[in-house]
């Protein structure tokens, strides 16, 4: 059976459009097979003190990566969980990196990690880090990036705290296929 | 997506001076997307809010529409939205000293949405006006 070449084209576009690392479309994911992760794009944000922090700092760990705002009501739904992962999951190798939308920057971020009690690392992000995650839109969008730093799942708008922890617990349980320097916190000596 | 506000044309208005003269503003926002009201319920969101920047025309008073309490997944407590159409009324008064002729009034509507599971960053959306001053 011949298949219509406008067939072949335009399933291989849709295939080209769902394994792009980018978030176009409200949704959540399970966890990809480890065959289908993507590099998690690297980045240079700063944090509340100055700091610059990577995201390959964090190789060797898991990463719960979450593009968030202050003024973003699903959001501030979510980020009490985070708060509960980083405390029960850290010293299994695994952290949350929140990163700020606000345009206003950590004026409006800080009283906002106080009153939450955000106990992980915020950064202030900006539209080049948002392009190299396909550009994000909606928020909160969340990517949870394996020990090796492939995108492992990505919500976007408001998920399920277990769908969260299922992922974090799949990911912390798996070895990490390549070798790491160090799976150490970045911010630890 | 993001979702985007529009606002309709609005018709040339006559402004005569000394008197005093109304701009509604027809904004729409498409179905499944709701923007919060002027008032909103929570401190950290942001409310709609038009303001004029430049023009003949001195404000006299803006009226914004009185925001519907929704319950959303989101939040514990209804939150003061507005949905689909909505209207937003300028008065103004017409300086005695103003220019005869037409003018431009010009101003930004700021708005930032949400949908039941995702918000929007906030948007500014231009406001153009022709007016005619006698």
């Amino acid at each position: 059976m011949r298949i219509p070449k406008t067939l072949i084209i335009g399933a291989a576009a849709l295939a080209l459009a769902l394994t792009c690392c980018g978030p176009k479309t409200p949704g959540r994911q399970a966890v990809r097979d480890s065959k289908d992760r993507k590099a998690a794009p690297d980045f240079a944000l700063k944090d509340a003190s100055g700091k610059v922090v990577h995201l390959s700092d964090f190789r060797g760990r898991v990463v719960l990566l979450d593009f968030w705002a202050t003024w973003c009501g699903p959001c501030t739904i979510e980020i009490p969980w985070f708060v509960d992962f980083q405390r029960k999951y850290k010293d299994r190798g695994f952290d949350v990196l929140g990163v700020s939308m606000d345009d206003d920057g950590w004026k409006a971020i800080n009283p906002f990690v106080a009153e939450k009690k955000i106990n992980y690392r915020v950064l202030l992000g900006d539209d080049k880090t948002g392009d190299q995650y396909g550009g994000i839109e909606a928020l909160p969008t969340t990517f949870v990036i394996d020990r090796d730093g492939r995108i492992a799942a990505i919500h976007v708008g408001l998920s399920g705290k277990k769908e969260f922890e299922d992922a974090i617990e799949k990911l912390l349980e798996a070895p990490a296929v390549s070798t790491h320097r160090d799976a150490r916190r970045p911010d630890e000596s | 997506m993001s979702p985007n506000l529009s606002i309709a044309p609005i018709p040339t208005v006559k402004a005569t001076k000394g008197s005093v003269s109304v701009i509604n503003l027809r904004a729409s926002l498409p179905a499944g997307y709701h923007a919060n009201s002027n008032k909103p319920t929570e401190a950290y969101l942001i409310p709609l809010t038009l303001k004029w920047t430049g023009g003949p025309l001195e404000i006299d008073s803006i009226t914004y529409p009185k925001g519907t309490l929704e319950k959303y997944s989101f939040s514990e407590k209804p939150l003061s939205v507005v949905t689909g159409e909505f209207v937003i009324t300028t008065k103004f008064k017409v300086p005695a000293k103003a220019s005869s002729g037409p003018a431009a009034q010009t101003g930004t509507l700021r708005y930032q949405a949400c949908d039941n599971r995702s918000c929007y960053p906030p948007k500014n959306v231009p406001v153009n006006v022709v007016v005619s001053v006698d």
